[in-house]
């Protein structure tokens, strides 16, 4: 039995899939905390669909993929205050017209090309078929971002909770935000390896959704979030091995049946506890 | 650390002010919201900005933040441009209710704790001065014993009073206070005045934008009074005026009269003013048409605008 336990941990590709993925499930989770606080998870989700042609592109002309979706995911941007600033349609009418214009582009340059790179490693992921170069890259990506956030949480904490005293300290919220979009788009690419662009957004919003409901202390929520994003990447990927599925599918279901847990258990904000505190106050009253 | 000689955040040897000339503000829409606004304030105050909503309190507010850049003239803080103002941590804002995410996961003393982030290093790593000065500040405001709550757990008042007590901990030697008494109860209005008044005798600069009329005779020294561009600003007792009143609030003032016949049987003259903008009343008696206001209740009592007897 535990010789099957063990036995993902003899092939390399395995070990990979799984410290990588649990790498970027950490980076992301913590990017999670402040995504979900502000109402911009949409802007995640185009993000991570409006890099697929620079990706397929940058397969396409061998250059480094993160370039590539660093540049479409930039083209998109401007794409976006674009038609915001010649229209009077709403954001998030801006953002669906934009991203699926992209995406479906990136589709378009995948298919044509098939040889490049299949079209199910970039909606789904491959994180079992990655190449070397691809784990170089996604590595100091992942790191250089989680060491940006634990030496700037704080300030981005203030700027999202309340920006005029971040400016009554003598903090740049502009700054802050564009960093924070700049790592948001950097992990977005990372994650885009383990879990394909159409999974992404779960990475970045869930773990942090699930903390939410665990804690009221911002730096705890980190912790927890990055926890079970570490912890759900790696098991998806391990569990993989056995069920022979998407490893993007099975991190996210892991993902999701933890907020399903919160939600029901969590101590104080679970539906449970929130029972439990009706009947006492009913109770309580005469 | 010695704060007075590094220069470092809220230091207390800096002597507050605020210098406002010739200032215009305008918005990327083109619409002037101020327009050569002028006053002065200096330590040891508390100033009461009044107006209609839409009259530029809030942008006078977020140009004083550096939020805004004058189109025209200069705002100078503790005799400093805004940005270098800022930077030293002599600003304290605290903010209107509506501004706040209640829901975010932060506890009453990570609040206050924000207001220290100028004095901490590059990591904002609490040390032992930071804890001591949220602790000091929360036991200041009466709220130590809720230290561990999530902030919207908190009532109204309450709410304020953490947010008085990050502006205490940062330091500041000017505070901003935008509507402080909205939705707030008498009590808490009453500790949050007081407070204030302790502010003002350590020679701090406050400058409160409020709707509340009534109180302002009550603790605001001075009081600047706006619509568009700066009406009048000067002490309250000559400042706060019925006719300045008149001025600023136009016919958006609830505001009637009463004298003579429904008010006395005899022929004395004098008659009850009552303007209201939404909270607390203004109440003036008296004879003039532009009775000036003493410090007093002014709580539907009587002022002292009149030397004569009652009747």
């Amino acid at each position: 039995m535990i010789e099957l336990l063990l036995e993902p941990f003899g092939y390399q590709y395995m070990v990979k899939a799984i410290w990588v993925s649990a790498l970027v499930g950490g980076v992301c989770a913590f990017l999670s905390c402040f995504l979900m606080l502000k109402g911009w998870s949409l802007m995640g989700d185009a993000l991570a669909h409006a890099i697929v042609p620079g990706v397929a592109l940058a397969y396409l002309l061998k250059v480094p993929y993160a370039a590539g979706a660093f540049f479409s995911g930039l083209l998109a941007a401007l794409a976006m205050a674009l038609v915001r600033v010649r229209t009077q349609l709403r954001e998030d009418a801006v953002i669906g017209i934009v991203f699926t214009t992209f995406f479906a582009a990136g589709l378009l340059i995948v298919s044509i090309n098939p040889t490049s790179v299949n079209v199910q490693s970039i909606v789904l992921g491959n994180i079992l078929g990655i190449s070397d170069e691809d784990v170089i890259q996604v590595a100091i990506i992942a790191a250089v971002s989680l060491v940006v956030l634990v030496a700037r949480w704080r300030d981005l904490m203030l700027v999202f909770f309340d920006e005029n005293q971040a400016r009554a300290v003598g903090l740049s919220p502009m700054r802050l935000k564009i960093l924070f979009f700049v790592l948001l788009s950097a992990c977005t690419v990372a994650a885009l390896q383990t879990v394909g662009a159409v999974l992404v957004i779960a990475m970045v919003i869930t773990p942090g959704a699930t903390a939410y409901l665990l804690s009221d202390r911002f730096g705890r929520l980190i912790w927890i979030a990055v926890g079970l994003g570490v912890v759900t990447s790696a098991a998806g990927a391990y569990a993989s091995y056995f069920l022979d599925g998407s490893t993007g599918g099975l991190i996210v279901v892991f993902q999701t049946i933890l907020f399903l847990l919160a939600f029901v258990f969590a101590p104080k904000h679970g539906r449970l506890a929130a029972a439990r505190a009706a009947r006492a106050v009913s109770e309580s009253a005469p | 650390m010695n704060i007075s000689t590094t220069g470092l955040p809220g230091s207390a040897d800096v002597k507050p002010s605020i210098v406002v000339e010739g200032v215009t503000v305008r918005y990327g829409n083109g619409v002037t919201a101020v327009n050569d606004a002028s006053f002065a304030l200096g330590a040891g105050t508390i100033c009461a900005l009044v107006g209609i909503n839409g009259s530029g309190k809030s942008t006078l507010f977020k140009t004083l933040m550096g939020f805004l850049k004058p189109a025209r003239g200069s705002v100078s803080i503790a005799g400093l441009p805004v940005r270098q103002a800022l930077k030293r941590g002599l600003v304290a804002y605290v903010p209107q209710a509506e501004e706040v995410d209640w829901s975010f996961p932060v506890l009453v003393e990570d609040v206050v704790m924000m207001g220290r982030y100028g004095h901490m290093g590059f990591l904002r790593i609490a040390g032992q001065a930071d804890r001591e000065a949220v602790e000091q500040a929360l036991t200041r405001v009466n709220m130590l014993e809720f230290r561990k709550r999530q902030i919207g757990e908190l009532s109204g008042g309450q709410r304020k009073r953490v947010f008085l007590a990050r502006a205490l901990a940062q330091g500041g030697q000017v505070i901003l206070l935008d509507e402080p008494f909205t939705g707030v109860d008498v009590k808490t209005e009453d500790a949050i005045v007081a407070l204030m008044r302790e502010l003002r005798a350590e020679g701090r600069l406050m400058l409160v934008s409020t709707h509340n009329l009534g109180s302002i005779p009550d603790f605001c020294d001075q009081v600047v009074i706006i619509n568009r561009t700066v009406l009048a600003a000067g002490p309250t007792q000559t400042t706060f005026t019925h006719d300045n009143l008149q001025r600023a609030f136009g016919g958006a003032l609830r505001h009637f009269r009463l004298g003579g016949a429904d008010l006395h049987d005899d022929d004395d003259q004098r008659h009850v003013t009552v303007i209201t903008d939404d909270e607390r009343p203004l109440v003036l008696y008296g004879k003039r048409e532009s009775e000036t206001l003493a410090p007093g209740k002014t709580n539907g009592a009587k002022t002292d605008g009149e030397k004569d007897p009652a009747p």
